[in-house]
């Protein structure tokens, strides 16, 4: 395992007495303040046609849907999602698939060797896995198309293209407005036979999202100091990390607090409510590049 | 609770809640190994874990790699959550290991794993700033349960709770189902007072275990002293 680079203790000094004394962090935000986010959706290739029938199974995901770059500061996450229709399996015959896969490479960590799992990557696909999946946010009995025999399987792909600090918030908006933005093409059953609908004959469907969960970060430094969204060096200083997931209803869908500095049960249920009200205005914006998405993209029927 | 089941370490402990058993293994303070040399740091101690399931443990008896994503993961967890607890720094330049083998799982393996580590730490003589104690919450409409069995964990709501018994302090907390924000301080409440009982079973067993140890310790100093004379 490649040792993390160790911080020099005057430069951690600086930015704890920073924080103390002056509630301000390194890059000048307050210790509750988020990065702005960016959230841009890939634009639609100038030629529908060729591009829907190269991918065979998955026109849509070429006609530019379901295709995000998110931003968060200057961490960067690409999510794809592509879908293809498959046999469900044997114990579910009435579900489709989701799989959510991702990848660091080189260019995200300086951590991170060649051809090994490194515990942070296990670590950040578990949650958007927990998340994701296990909160079913995406109806998986509306992916099948004839019980026991086809269903569509939603592969999100994940490709983290820099990390600096708070990579699974980033991940999981992504994801989120990668699903939320896809649409999987119409498809007609008529008894046992069925036939894909291309984007340009008739228009895609939206996936089923029973609810929207947004991941958000906390990290402690220096034993009660609570920092929201940490950079990279923040949390390579920091005593603990405490995540999050919820969603617009105020449900908690995940709680990560894996070790780090001990909590009492007030501080803990206070960052669950700041939690509450940072979720909000996440929605927010996801629901803004959704909306100002739609107004310009034109899925024209033929 | 069974005390150093293993002759050869420098501690360890079984725990048993319910059908779930798990067994930790401590050797420590010690040299690092070899291949966690880099890990080495020059002010205080550095913790691995190691997080193992028996076959005929796991679901369907499949034999799993070793580099499963769920135990990674259970394994970051006990680490991240004994860190700040175990007093690292009296033990300069060396690791502390810690390896966990499920050996029955029926619900509640990350808490039964804590307990287990806690008790296995104590029996190393490694020195801990408080137990750390774990119990799962699960929620069955507005009936929160504590120490879930295995097929209650698979279809209700459920927390895990590891706390800091002498002040309630919260280390590690998870939850990975859908539920609203005021049922789950009520889990919590629950959770942490369902700590400090735990607190006071562990403690008296490991009082009734320490108090063995010093008589045994008598008998031998009687006998020698009976030789002498």
């Amino acid at each position: 395992m490649p040792r993390p680079t160790q911080t020099p203790a005057i430069n951690k000094a600086f930015a704890l007495d920073a924080l103390a004394n002056h509630q301000i962090r390194l890059d000048g935000r307050k210790p509750l303040d988020q990065r702005p986010w960016s959230i841009n959706f890939y634009a639609q290739p100038e030629d529908d046609d060729e591009a829907g029938e190269s991918a065979g199974d998955s026109g849509t995901a070429s006609a530019g849907l379901g295709k995000v770059d998110v931003r968060l500061g200057k961490t960067r996450v690409i999510a794809n999602i592509s879908a293809s229709i498959v046999k469900p399996r044997d114990d579910r015959p009435y579900e489709g698939l989701i799989y959510i896969t991702s990848e660091m490479s080189g260019m995200t960590n300086q951590s991170y060797i060649e051809g090994r799992t490194t515990e942070d990557e296990v670590l950040t696909a578990r949650l958007i896995e927990k998340a994701i999946r296990k909160s079913e946010a995406v109806d998986r009995e509306s992916l099948c198309i004839l019980a026991g025999e086809k269903v569509w399987a939603i592969r999100v792909t994940l490709h983290y293209l820099s990390d600096d600090g708070n990579l699974l918030d980033c991940a999981c908006m992504a994801a989120m407005a990668a699903l939320r933005h896809f649409k999987k093409e119409e498809v007609e059953v008529r008894g046992d036979e069925i036939t894909v609908h291309k984007a340009s004959e008739r228009a895609p469907m939206q996936l089923a999202i029973h609810h929207t969960p947004l991941c958000v970060t906390f990290a402690y430094l220096d034993d009660n100091n609570l920092i929201l969204d940490p950079s990279h060096y923040e949390s390579s200083i920091a005593t603990g990390t405490l995540t999050l997931t919820l969603n617009a209803q105020r449900e908690l869908c995940v709680l990560s607090k894996a070790g780090g500095t001990p909590l009492a049960k007030h501080d803990l249920m206070r960052v669950v409510r700041l939690a509450v009200d940072r979720v909000r205005d996440m929605t927010k914006a996801l629901e803004d590049a959704l909306k100002a998405d739609e107004q310009i993209r034109v899925i024209e029927v033929r | 609770m069974t005390f150093a089941p293993h002759a050869n370490a420098d501690g360890s402990a079984t725990m048993q809640q319910g059908l779930t058993t798990v067994s930790a293994t401590v050797f420590g303070s010690r040299e690092p190994r070899a291949q966690s040399r880099g890990m080495l740091l020059h002010d205080r101690a550095f913790l691995s874990v190691e997080v193992g399931e028996a076959a005929w443990a796991q679901q369907g008896g499949s034999k799993r790699s070793r580099g499963d994503k769920r135990l990674t993961e259970i394994a970051a967890a006990i680490r991240d959550t004994f860190e700040p607890v175990v007093m690292l720094q009296l033990y300069p330049r060396t690791e502390i290991s810690v390896y966990v083998q499920v050996l029955g799982s029926d619900g509640g393996i990350l808490s039964t794993a804590i307990n287990a580590t806690t008790l296995a730490l104590i029996d190393a003589g490694v020195a801990m700033a408080d137990y750390i104690t774990s119990l799962s919450i699960g929620l069955h409409l507005t009936q929160p349960l504590l120490d879930l069995s295995g097929p209650e964990e698979s279809d209700i709501p459920h927390l895990v709770v590891a706390c800091l018994p002498a002040t309630g302090k919260i280390t590690l907390a998870t939850l990975e189902t859908r539920i609203h924000v005021d049922r789950f301080e009520e889990m919590l409440d629950v959770g942490v007072e369902g700590c400090r009982v735990l607190h006071m079973e562990m403690q008296a067993e490991v009082r009734q275990r320490t108090t063995t140890i010093v008589e045994r310790m008598q008998m031998g100093q009687g006998s020698t002293a009976a030789v002498a004379a």
